[in-house]
């Protein structure tokens, strides 16, 4: 019982998500600013950016791309990922979809102030490109003892 | 009085279908068709071969996948294009397709499925032959 009434709340605040996304797409001329690196909603490829005390984690969801072919670059903070996803395309059949993103990629993302641009580690596993930049020691937070 | 609670948990295991298939992300697929078979690619990254599932009932054919992502203890989210880890997509099969002999292949993120024409819906070359 109590299940559901709980699963009838996160399904409201699934619909505020939904709200707030429609409102996002509908106010896309909104007074506001936004982001000025900010792209669309559904550039390829989708991009996530965590954040932890001591790293900053990128996870670019790319598959079936041969890691070799990627370029990947970080200039202070800004870090930038271009590649390129040939896919074959078989001749002489009938297409009934096409989806899939083709072609030359760039994307260029925004990290905190204070990630250190040396200490960089990237890795591709599964059609995800993980890719874990440390951040300076001075940014993490310390422990003030009080004398 | 257990018809009831029967009739709930009924109710609540469809509403969290529904939430769970409204969370699912929907792959971006190619289909195309030669004279042999059908051809299904799906970019389903993050996908592992253990958490792939592919069904295929009657005349319908599942997709399903998990993403796993390693990610550290305690992050923060600063920016996701990528709201779920779960991948769903279904179609309906006709009758002409051999489901007994799909196979399926997952390399980098990209599935790809191969169902073929049964043998007597395979094109046939017909000779002509000189007089």
């Amino acid at each position: 019982m109590f299940g559901y009434l709980g699963n009838l709340d996160s399904s409201l605040f699934d619909d505020f998500r939904r709200v707030q996304r429609e409102m996002d797409e509908l106010l896309a001329g909104a007074p506001w600013p936004s982001g000025i690196r900010a792209v669309a909603r559904g550039t390829y490829p989708p991009v996530n950016i965590g954040s932890t005390a001591d790293r900053v984690d990128i996870y670019v969801f790319a598959a079936g791309i041969d890691p070799k072919t990627l370029d990947i670059a970080i200039q202070q903070n800004l870090l930038t990922v271009a590649g390129e996803r040939k896919l074959a395309t078989a001749e002489g059949v009938n297409y009934y979809r096409k989806e899939r993103f083709d072609g030359a990629f760039r994307r260029v993302v925004t990290l905190p102030d204070d990630v250190d641009p040396d200490k960089v580690d990237a890795r591709y596993r599964d059609g995800v490109l993980h890719i874990s930049v440390r951040r300076r020691e001075s940014a993490k937070p310390r422990q003030i003892e009080v004398k | 009085m257990s018809e009831t609670k029967g009739v709930t948990q009924k109710a609540a295991k469809a509403v969290r279908e529904a939430q769970e298939k409204e969370r699912a992300i929907r792959p971006a697929v190619d289909i195309f068709e030669d004279a042999a078979g059908i051809t299904l690619q799906a970019d389903m990254p993050g996908v592992a071969r253990e958490r792939l599932d592919v069904q295929i009932d009657g005349d319908s054919l599942s997709i399903e996948g998990t993403a796993e992502i390693p990610m550290p203890e305690g992050m923060n989210a600063l920016y996701a294009d990528v709201r779920s880890t779960r991948y769903q997509r279904s179609f309906s099969l006709s009758s002409e397709l051999d489901t007994d002999n799909v196979e399926a292949n997952l390399k980098d993120g990209v599935l790809t499925l191969r169902i073929p024409k049964r043998a007597e819906h395979q094109p046939r070359k017909i000779e002509v032959r000189a007089q």
